[in-house]
């Protein structure tokens, strides 16, 4: 489960203080899948990185689990990341010079397990997503789905109970973009929750709740549809 | 994966950004290994020909003057035998060859000679307190490289070059050059000196000092024939070049306070200042190394890491602690140095054994306990100039992750 009590934070962008979160309390429950929306520099990332230990709340707490996040030290807070969360990036974040094994690796080598369960898991996931064929393949030898498949894999590695989505399909055309939020409301029926900051009000449509992030404060918090989600063309959002 | 296969691949992938930083290092340490192991070669071969014009060190009584080295002993002054106790029972690190002396007038056939009385090593060995103090466990010969398969010198010749003679009894004589041309005297033939005859047992090669015009006899014979007691007029010694740079000299002094202490010191000052000067080089390259090399790998991983921040934020959002960020910098900084310690060890070599022949005039082999140096010098370099770059590394925001950079 996730908390925020109220939380408030602030920072400045091109010479202008930004409330990113006013006094914000809000409460994710386990299972839940949620869409955050909200203008550009509304802050909505910043709902990420303090849910995922990588950035202070001015004042406030943030809870993961029952567990203040930000009375730990960072390594603490690194453990709670490896354990807990999977992350997964709109640029995908693949790092360039492994393949696509490796990448999937990465957080399993991080939990220091053998490089036989290592390679196993790796592989079981990367088959999961389709990529079974692409195991040896670097980055740059994938298409821009296959990239986001590979980063949904590595996401799963350490099976987290809580995935941390940022613009997730940002980089997607809309056919990728549709497998990609099927696998995860895949993942969140298997009751890991979800937390997902989108500009697509498609996407947005996928989770069972849509948070509306504006002038750091929470407008409306209910189950979203496509039609109430749709955006006037142009709102940049 | 392990943290070495994620700093291999990384290092792969981008060689060339490291090819700079790897080829300072290489360039730094190639050439102070090659000057170091030239060094080494042209001090032993210095040392070879320092001992090869034989005794470098004079023993004589206070008051002598020193005008001719060669003639040196022959001043009418003594000083006591025992002052070879003295020495042979000190722990002074370099004496290779003691050589009492004591010198006489001696007129024959209208000429005048010099009768010259020495102790063969045979003797040092039969005296059982020189023995005691183990003059004869110190390392022989030490500053010299041994010419492998080189035969042993005839003994007449080990008297003309080292000073010293294994046997002679207590009735033979050795003739130098010019006594021997000058009297007509051959080896087996007999002489007669100050009422007592001699064997002739060689006649010494020219030499080109007063030694040509000496008669050699035994030490204690000289001293019976004088009626002084068992006095001598210098002790030559062949020191260790590099004992000498040491200061073995003014040890001597020390522990004879009543003689007085002489060295070739032109030779041996020079000795001590091409030493010097190579020392100096080696600092001055060790000191370029360490800046330029030093520089050039901090400005490397600085902009790795700064190219990097993302994947850097990445790994720590996936869970990396900043432990697992400043290793794998470090490890990277490792394999450098590594790398460049045996390479620039490789090209330093061949660079000396390619070039020293003709910069110094000598054969230069390879030294293998420079490797362990130059592989100490270029991780340390390495590992020091990464230290900050890792750090920073290690302490970066995750939240670089979500940003677009």
């Amino acid at each position: 489960m996730l908390n925020m009590q109220s939380v408030s934070k602030s920072y400045r962008h091109r010479g202008k203080t930004i409330t990113a979160l006013n006094d914000v309390t809000l409460e994710i429950p386990k299972g839940d899948f949620v869409s955050i929306v909200g203008p550009s520099g509304s802050g909505k990332s910043t709902f990420l990185l303090m849910f995922g230990g990588m950035l202070s709340p001015a004042s406030g707490s943030v809870l993961v689990d029952g567990q203040s996040l930000y009375d730990l030290n960072s390594e603490h807070r690194a453990a709670v990341r490896r354990e807990k969360i999977g992350f997964v990036f709109q640029t995908f974040n693949l790092v360039p010079y492994l393949t696509a094994l490796e990448n999937v690796q990465i957080p399993l080598f991080l939990a220091k397990l053998s490089d036989k369960e290592q390679k196993e898991r790796a592989t079981a996931l990367l088959e999961r997503v389709g990529l079974g064929d692409r195991l040896d393949h670097k980055p740059s030898e994938l298409s821009v789905g296959q990239q986001q498949r590979v980063a949904l894999a590595r996401m799963l590695a350490n099976d987290p109970p809580i995935i941390l989505a940022d613009e997730p399909t940002g980089n997607l055309d809309p056919e990728t973009s549709q497998a990609i939020l099927d696998f995860l409301q895949e993942v969140n029926k298997e009751g890991r929750t979800i937390v997902m900051v989108t500009h697509d009000m498609r996407a947005a449509g996928t989770a069972q709740r849509t948070l509306r992030l504006v002038d750091g404060a929470i407008v409306n918090g209910r189950k979203a549809t496509s039609q109430e989600t749709d955006f006037p063309k142009g709102d940049d959002v | 994966m392990r943290l070495k296969t994620f700093v291999c691949r990384e290092v792969f992938e981008r060689k060339n950004q490291l090819a700079t930083s790897f080829v300072a290092i290489l360039l730094g340490i190639s050439v102070i290994v090659a000057v170091k192991n030239i060094t080494f070669y042209s001090e032993k071969a210095v040392a070879k020909e320092l001992d090869a014009l034989g005794a470098n060190i004079l023993i004589l009584p206070k008051s002598a003057s020193l005008q001719d080295y060669y003639g040196a002993d022959m001043q009418g002054e003594e000083f006591p035998e025992e002052y070879v106790t003295r020495l042979a029972a000190s722990d002074l690190q370099g004496l290779d060859n003691l050589s009492p002396k004591l010198s006489l007038p001696v007129e024959l056939s209208g000429k005048r000679f010099t009768l010259t009385g020495i102790l063969p090593t045979n003797e040092f060995q039969a005296k059982a307190a020189w023995q005691g103090a183990g003059i004869f466990s110190r390392p022989q010969n030490c500053g010299t490289v041994d010419a492998p398969g080189a035969t042993a010198e005839p003994p007449k010749e080990t008297l003309v070059r080292k000073r010293v003679i294994s046997t002679l009894e207590e009735n033979q004589a050795l003739v130098g050059a010019d006594v021997g041309a000058a009297l007509g005297i051959k080896e087996g033939d007999t002489l007669t000196l100050l009422n007592k005859p001699f064997a002739v047992t060689a006649v010494l090669p020219a030499t080109g000092t007063v030694d040509d015009s000496r008669i050699f006899a035994h030490l204690h014979t000289v001293q019976q024939l004088a009626g002084k007691g068992p006095v001598l007029n210098a002790i030559e010694i062949l020191g260790c070049c590099d004992q000498i740079s040491k200061g073995l000299v003014q040890k001597i002094n020390t522990l004879l306070p009543e003689a007085k202490v002489v060295t070739i010191t032109q030779i041996v000052d020079t000795q001590i200042k091409t030493n010097k000067m190579m020392a100096r080089l080696s600092l001055l390259f060790l000191a370029i190394i360490v800046l330029v090399g030093g520089a050039s790998i901090a400005n490397y991983m600085y902009s790795n890491v700064f190219e990097r921040r993302k994947e850097i934020g990445t790994l720590m959002a996936l869970g990396a602690g900043s432990g697992v960020v400043l290793k794998m910098f470090l490890l990277k900084a490792l394999l450098l140095g590594l790398a460049g310690g045996v390479a620039g060890y490789v090209l330093g070599t061949a660079i000396a054994v390619i070039f020293g022949p003709r910069i110094a005039g000598v054969i230069v082999l390879p030294m293998p306990s420079l490797a362990l140096w130059a592989l100490g010098v270029a991780v340390a370099i390495s590992l020091m100039s990464s230290y900050f770059p890792a750090r920073q590394a290690a302490r970066l925001d995750p939240a670089t992750a979500l940003q677009e950079i």
